[in-house]
């Protein structure tokens, strides 16, 4: 295996879904991670033993049980800090249901609490319409300008005119990976260039936190979310963190229980942080599987992941260049630094909806459509594209397995 | 299980790769609609040529899977020259061939009991049935086509409209 220290052959049996058959019986091919990972037993497992021996109410019950499931809530937050180098976890992150909802949190709270007509926010033409949808309802609302930063011809965010975008911005809207392209947004620069011009930054994470080490401090960024369900954790649960002054000064978001200090007929008062922003009964179980998944991912360790992915994306890049002159892709070139193990890839004129359900009938799992990047789409040129994505319990075996169920596309359409 | 010979017939890739009525007509007075699948960003564009009740000439274009694209050449084939009336019963048998238990056509009042074989080419698109997800890609172009003609009989009051 040439993928360093990590051996997915060993990690694969902690996952039971992978030993099930894909369609036709043959092994089951999951290379769709971007889009939602799979679960290893041991966060399955944390899962069903919280319910099945301390579920009760969190914050709330003053009896035996209804501690625990408190005491393992919270400790799910702490776990899920310490990922991103969060330097107070237990303030700072905030449970959502997944990066759309820590992304209109902010846009609600904090966008509403501080920009106005004639404000500016910055973004890229190759966010995930999570990181775009919610600032185009803002601008609708409130009149605020959005500016874009362009995509290169290399696939990478083109900063030349980030100064100019700067001028008069409030806040920066940026991806940290991208889920089309694997591009690895360099944010520390983005950061510091936005801090001196006055302006915030929000990352999205979804597409980093799962697969190298973060720090949000290096990063130098003011949010940063991410999701539960794209890095071995339950579906439900997602991560916003943000800088402690800042979220103190934010307005609560959907108001309820949980997220008050006191409640009269002629008002309330918000709770403190991070439980301002959670209203009613969160996902529990879920931030007990998250902790969970955090554990077994920094059990794996972060580098060997990152490394074993773009190990992988070589592999897989140059096999399918050698195999196939109709094999275009989408994304920057493998390298270990700035490139994640997401392959976005063209094949002639086939149309991806077609090259994904013939790779189905082998047993392989792509994802084929705009990949909720209408704009970036527009920009490369094309309605949709078909994307493989990598994770620790992909291996060469399945690499292979993409490249000999291409040749049926080729057959077929050819 | 489904297999993909139920899905990829011949004849559809055929109407795929030599896809029949593809491009545009002059408008006026031909009448042009957009249809999109939001899924997979698919498109397409349907110029219609109504004139007397009868649907003179159709022309598609636009992008999108072979499904999408063989069951728009087909539906072109179909319903060119026909009266309107003609075309809304193809239209119905159609989607109700590629109705299913899970799922049903978009609007259920419309569901009829279809011999494929009436349908001649486009009883090819019968498998689409047991490929859910694929449903949508074969009704595009004839939701796009009824859309058409709804628009037309809004402006000009076409008998045979609902």
């Amino acid at each position: 295996m040439s993928a360093g220290a990590l051996d997915p052959g060993a990690l694969r049996g902690d996952f039971p879904i992978l030993s099930t058959k894909g369609r036709s019986g043959s092994r089951l091919v999951y290379l769709d991670s971007a889009s939602s990972s799979q679960r290893p037993s041991a966060v399955l497992d944390a899962m069903t033993e919280y319910y099945s021996t301390t579920h009760a109410n969190v914050h709330r019950g003053v009896y035996e049980i209804a501690e625990e499931a408190t005491r393992r809530f919270e400790a799910a937050r702490v776990s899920a800090g310490r990922l991103i180098g969060a330097p107070k976890p237990s303030r700072e992150i905030v449970f959502t249901k997944n990066v759309t909802e820590a992304i209109n949190l902010v846009a609600f709270t904090w966008g509403r609490r501080n920009l106005n007509k004639g404000d500016a926010i910055v973004l890229t033409e190759i966010e995930h319409h999570a990181n775009l949808v919610p600032w185009l309802m803002l601008a609708e609302e409130r009149g605020i300008e959005l500016r874009f930063l362009k995509m290169a011809d290399d696939f990478r965010l083109d900063l030349s005119n980030l100064d100019d975008l700067l001028d008069g911005a409030r806040l920066v809207c940026v991806t940290a990976a991208s889920n089309v392209l694997g591009t690895v947004v360099d944010l520390a620069p983005i950061a510091a260039a936005a801090h001196a011009a006055g302006a915030l930054v929000l990352a999205d994470g979804a597409q980093l936190a799962p697969h190298r080490p973060v720090d949000v401090g290096s990063l130098g960024v003011d949010f940063f979310g991410y999701t539960s369900h794209k890095m071995l954790g339950p579906t439900g649960i997602g991560v916003l963190w943000g800088r402690e002054e800042l979220l103190e000064a934010m307005p609560p978001f959907l108001g309820g229980g949980e997220m008050i200090s006191d409640v009269r007929l002629d008002g309330f008062t918000p709770n403190d942080i991070p439980w301002k922003f959670e209203a009613g009964t969160p996902p529990i179980a879920e931030a007990i599987g998250l902790g969970a998944a955090i554990e077994y991912l920094e059990g794996v360790g972060l580098e060997a992941i990152q490394a074993h992915e773009i190990a992988l994306t070589s592999y897989a890049v140059e096999a399918l260049r050698e195999r196939y002159d109709e094999f275009t892709i989408y994304g920057p070139e493998p390298e270990p630094n700035w490139r994640g193990g997401v392959i976005s890839f063209g094949f002639g004129s086939v149309h991806p909806h077609d090259i994904a359900q013939v790779l189905d009938e082998k047993g392989v799992c792509v994802r084929a459509g705009h990949h909720c990047a209408k704009p970036l789409m527009r920009r490369l040129g094309v309605a949709a594209t078909t994307r493989a994505s990598f994770y620790l319990y992909n291996d060469e075996e399945d690499v292979d397995a993409l490249v000999e169920a291409l040749a049926a596309v080729r057959e077929l359409f050819g | 299980m489904a297999g993909l010979e139920d899905l990829y017939r011949e004849i559809i890739l055929d109407h795929y790769r030599s896809p029949r009525n593809r491009g545009e007509l002059p408008i006026p007075p031909a009448h042009r609609v957009e249809g999109f699948n939001p899924l997979c960003g698919d498109e397409v564009v349907v110029y219609l040529d109504v004139d007397d009740d009868v649907l003179r000439d159709l022309r598609i274009s636009g992008h999108g899977c072979s499904i999408s694209q063989s069951s728009a050449s087909m539906m072109s084939a179909a319903v060119k020259g026909k009266s309107l009336a003609e075309v809304r019963e193809v239209a119905r048998s159609f989607r109700s061939m590629i109705s299913s238990e899970d799922t049903p056509a978009e609007d259920e009042d419309e569901v009829v009991s279809v011999d494929p074989e009436s349908l001649g080419e486009l009883a090819a698109l019968r498998g689409v049935v047991r490929f859910p997800v694929r449903i949508k890609c074969a009704t595009l172009s004839w939701n796009t086509l009824l859309q058409g003609l709804d628009e037309i009989a809004a402006t000009v009051g076409d008998p045979s409209g609902r």
